[in-house]
């Protein structure tokens, strides 16, 4: 597995709390983020890495987000 | 009542964290050194696989290469360890707001209070092992006891991402039995005279009358004996006070070998400014100099002598451990580390004796230093520097900035000796004898 960095788009809402909206691929596909069901603080062993993790459905599927220290965002991405 | 008191380490803190961020070298022996262009390239941490092949902490790179050729070497990334380090506090702050400190990887918590809301010590530690692991993908051991002494004992008994419990009914069966070496503050000496008296345990220490020990070994005989005996009662220090601090210093191994006296004295000048620039940054002032010199030999020597008046002016810390240097070296060796330390502190702004003659001069190098930190601050480090410094610019070095972790001591306070080649200056402080170890 590859780490990937990724293109996010992110509402703030009030309280400061980030939301991501959606993710662009580098192929300048947009995949919709239907919902953000977990929000927790979590490393990845598979790609390395370590930050707030977003757990999301897209288009169906279970998926991890991660946002790190640096305002970063990445996936673990298939090789 | 007695109290709960956990000791948590992170394991193999450094190597863990390299692995973490690059998963392709996890399964291979992996060592964090200092770089070895500049002579920092010593073993600061190591991973379980390195540790199998003999790979020991503070052994040359090269060293560590030769018992095990496909060991992988990563250099040091303090900030990113730093970082980790304080993501770790945060989740123990989540159990107590008594949380000490001690190192860059180790911490002991008093959650005696907290055990009403999240159960017993031993869960708490289950707990905090567990939010460390899946938070921050490292894995820590947890040591529960009811005295810091034996709750670290505890987390070097099992090791990685374990709880150990000791209690007061059954340390005499787990902590007696060990060697005496593994005991907070028994080093290579302490220990060589503790076997010569046939004391080769914690248990037969333990059962040693203190008077006897204090005659063999000093005050520091009953403290061992207390400390034994598990009858340590020094408080796990909230985390917002900060230790006394009661010397400041810094040491750097150079570049290359010094051979001159005016190689030695660049380099005091570049020691002693950022001696002066911490004493100033924590309002302090000094009055004692002491030297450390080692030799190519790695054999180490320490003077010191005293000023005449308290001061935080670099030109002056410099000049005196110019002085102290000219009457102890023979120029015998070669010199491959050299610090620089004040210690007799106090308040920068506390009253003193003034003089009769050039004062004036004293008061305005003092207004000068304050002027060039500002310039400093603004520009940048090296936006002033000494024209004795463009001599040789491979000695140009900044310790302030560049050294981060500061060594700590149990009694609190003490240590602010910082080297460049150790991130816990072992050599310092006798206490972290095994401290480096399990970094």
């Amino acid at each position: 597995m590859k780490k990937i960095f990724v293109e996010v788009i992110v509402r703030y809402q009030a309280d400061g709390t980030k939301i991501p909206l959606s993710i662009i691929w580098d192929n300048g596909r947009e995949y919709i983020i239907d919902k953000v069901t977990d929000i927790k603080k979590a490393a990845s062993l598979k790609v390395g890495g370590q930050g707030v993790r977003y757990k999301c459905r897209i288009l169906g599927k279970e998926t991890y987000l991660w946002l790190e220290a640096n305002e970063r965002w990445f996936v673990e991405g298939k090789s | 009542m007695s109290r709960t008191i956990l000791h948590c380490d992170l394991n193999n803190f450094y190597a863990s964290v390299e692995c973490l961020y690059n998963p392709a070298i996890r399964d291979k022996a992996v060592a964090v050194c200092g770089s070895q262009s500049t002579r920092h390239g010593i073993v600061l941490a190591k991973n379980y696989i390195a540790k199998k092949c003999g790979v020991l902490t503070g052994e040359p790179a090269w060293q560590a290469k030769k018992k095990c050729p496909e060991l992988v070497t990563v250099s040091p990334n303090y900030f990113l360890y730093l970082k980790f380090s304080n993501n770790a506090i945060n989740i123990y702050k989540k159990y107590t707001d008594l949380i000490e400190p001690f190192g860059i990887d180790e911490c002991w918590l008093d959650v005696t209070e907290s055990t009403r809301l999240f159960g017993s010590g031993n869960d708490m530690a289950h707990k905090i092992k567990n939010e460390i692991k899946e938070e921050l993908g490292v894995t820590a051991s947890v040591g529960v006891s009811y005295n810091k002494i034996f709750a670290k004992l505890g987390s070097d008994m099992k090791k990685p991402d374990a709880v150990t419990k000791i209690t007061m009914e059954d340390f005499k069966t787990y902590v007696w039995p060990l060697p005496i070496r593994e005991l907070m503050y028994v080093g290579r000496s302490t220990e060589a005279k503790l076997k010569k008296v046939g004391i080769y345990t914690i248990g037969n220490l333990a059962c040693t009358s203190p008077s006897f020990l204090i005659r063999q070994l000093g005050k520091w005989g009953e403290t061992l004996w207390v400390f034994a005996n598990g009858y340590d009662e020094m408080p796990v220090c909230k985390s917002d006070t900060e230790p006394l601090i009661k010397g400041i210093g810094n040491s750097l191994t150079t570049p290359r070998d010094l051979t001159c006296n005016e190689d030695v004295k660049i380099l005091f000048y570049v020691l002693s400014e950022s001696v002066a620039l911490r004493l100033r940054k924590n309002n302090l002032k000094g009055k004692t100099v002491q030297i450390t010199i080692k030799d190519s030999a790695m054999a180490c020597v320490e003077r010191q002598a005293k000023l005449d008046l308290h001061t935080f002016i670099s030109t002056e810390i410099a000049e005196k451990a110019n002085e102290i240097f000219k009457t102890s070296w023979n120029w015998s060796k070669n010199i491959r580390l050299l610090g620089v330390r004040v210690t007799d502190l106090v308040s920068a702004d506390s009253y003193v004796q003034l003089s009769f003659y050039n004062d004036d001069k004293r008061v305005r190098s003092q207004l000068l230093e304050q002027s060039i930190d500002k310039i400093r601050a603004r520009f940048g480090y090296y936006s002033v520097q000494r024209a004795l410094l463009l001599k040789d610019a491979s000695l140009k070095a900044n310790p302030a900035e560049e050294n981060v972790i500061h060594p700590l001591s149990y009694f609190g306070g003490s240590g602010t000796f910082h080297s460049k080649e150790y991130p816990h200056s072992s050599d310092v402080s006798p206490f972290l004898k095994k401290h480096g170890g399990n970094l």
